[in-house]
């Protein structure tokens, strides 16, 4: 699929002040990025320091103070996935979404239940120890078992092409190997999870993602520090 | 007889329930609630919403929609004919998202933690209430215009989000013997919260508080009584 899409006058006018605000390796950011180079969108880009934020990103989300936030002709949009839906409503080429209602709210479900559920399960069984490991892999197993099953037949959640649901679980792609590697436990493996893996190599593989991929090795000295600043903790739960 | 082709399962009681049927009722569907028994899941329930086993559950012709906002975007989508319920504009409508979002992850979660909080810990999650009030008296002005509504002239997403907890939050001013929703402090949203519960879409789903207070007793009852949940 040839992705440099035909930007009208009309888009670039619309394109004309378009800024990201983001940071290196955030999954949510990410999301922004793909959405926006899947669609040829042109923007600028401002990289955060979430240890010393901009006031400008403290003006445009006072809310919650964080990345990723779009800013279009100088109006800001906050959360990703509500910036996902904004960007595949005023660009249309390369929809993320299907057309059919059910069929959205299909989308819309498993978004949701990945940032609601899996994220948190596999957080889990990365920052714990000992029992309460095993205990959070059991859960965050059971979770991705609904995850798996909803790429029956299909080469990606959205069938034949990156959808909605692809980006919102481009963290699982980016970040499990990471995980599993800092940690040293093994959470899918090919008997139980063979389309996710497969999903996996198909997302980093596929053009326009692979290349706003975070460099692996310095996401594994970014989550080699969480891990040991969680796990040196007392873990009372 | 025409069969039946819109079904919600759900409970008087659940705000998350209230939201499909006031959405509902916006575009004039009829629809047929099927009640589940409060401490059991019907076999229909646990079919339909086999991840989440919770309500409600919107169950179109043979297709189950789950999750309450999501079954609100799926009900403005299918029934064109009817009002509209999120705006036209991109900006508007991702506006009415991130706060329809922010009422359930944030503002709720606060309301439900201040339920069973304690001394210090119950401060702090009224003070987080109290402020997200603040934060949506101050959206409600922007969003409505000044108009009646966070959707303008007629009810919207925004105000079938936030709306729907109006009987909870009756209930926990109550119980807690506090006011959240003020005259001084929240003039915009009192007034909005007068308005919703009087329109016609939402009157006969909003319960009584009365009959809240009752059932929240029960439910505080059965919390203390039941072992500690498994997730």
């Amino acid at each position: 699929m040839s992705s440099s899409a035909m930007v009208t006058a009309n888009q670039l006018i619309i394109m004309a002040e378009l800024k990201l605000f983001r940071t290196w390796s955030s999954c949510f950011c990410l999301r922004v990025v793909w959405a926006l180079d899947l669609k040829g969108i042109q923007y600028d880009t401002i990289f955060e320091d979430l240890s010393n934020k901009s006031s400008l990103l403290l003006q445009y989300n006072p809310v919650y103070k964080k990345v990723p936030v779009l800013v279009h002709n100088g109006k800001p949009l906050l959360e990703s996935l509500v910036i996902l839906e904004y960007i595949d409503e005023i660009w249309k080429q390369t929809p993320l979404l299907p057309e059919d209602p059910s069929e959205r709210a299909t989308a819309r479900f498993w978004a949701k239940f990945g940032d609601d559920k899996v994220l948190p399960s596999i957080w889990n069984a990365f920052i714990k120890q000992g029992k309460d490991q095993e205990e959070a892999i059991v859960t965050a197993q059971e979770n991705l078992g609904c995850v798996e099953r909803q790429l029956t037949g299909k080469k990606f959640f959205n069938g034949e092409t990156i959808g909605l649901v692809d980006l919102a679980f481009g963290w699982l792609a980016n970040l499990l190997s990471v995980f599993e590697e800092v940690c040293g436990v093994t959470l899918i493996d090919h008997e139980k999870f063979p389309l996710l893996l497969e999903w996996i190599q198909n997302f980093a593989d596929a053009p326009i993602i692979k290349e706003s991929w975070p460099p692996r090795d310095k996401l594994i000295t970014r989550y080699q520090a969480f891990h040991e600043v969680y796990t040196s903790k007392e873990a009372p739960k | 007889m025409v069969k039946n082709d819109v079904k919600v399962l759900g409970a008087w009681p659940s705000p998350y329930v209230m939201r499909p049927r006031i959405a509902l009722n916006i575009k004039s569907v009829n629809y047929e609630f099927l009640e589940e028994t409060f401490g059991s899941k019907s076999e229909l329930l646990l079919q339909s919403n086999p991840v989440h086993k919770k309500i409600p559950v919107l169950i179109h012709g043979d297709k189950p929609i789950c999750e309450s906002m999501i079954i609100v975007e799926y009900i403005d989508e299918v029934w064109t004919s009817g009002p509209s319920i999120l705006p036209s504009d991109p900006y508007d409508r991702a506006i009415q998202r991130f706060w329809a979002a922010y009422v359930d992850e944030k503002w709720f979660a606060a309301m439900k933690g201040l339920r069973s909080a304690q001394g210090e810990e119950r401060k702090a999650f009224l003070d987080q209430v109290t402020e997200g009030l603040a934060l949506l008296e101050e959206a409600f002005g922007k969003c409505s215009k000044g108009k009646a509504f966070f959707g303008g002239d007629r009810i919207g997403l925004l105000d079938i989000a936030f709306g729907s907890f109006l009987g909870w939050l009756k209930v926990t001013e109550k119980l807690n013997g506090v006011k959240l929703l003020d005259e001084a402090k929240t003039p915009g949203l009192v007034k909005w919260a007068e308005r919703f519960c009087a329109d016609a879409a939402v009157k006969s789903v909003m319960p009584e508080t009365e009959k809240l207070l009752e059932f929240s007793k029960v439910l505080a009852a059965k919390m203390k009584g039941a072992p500690p949940p498994k997730n």
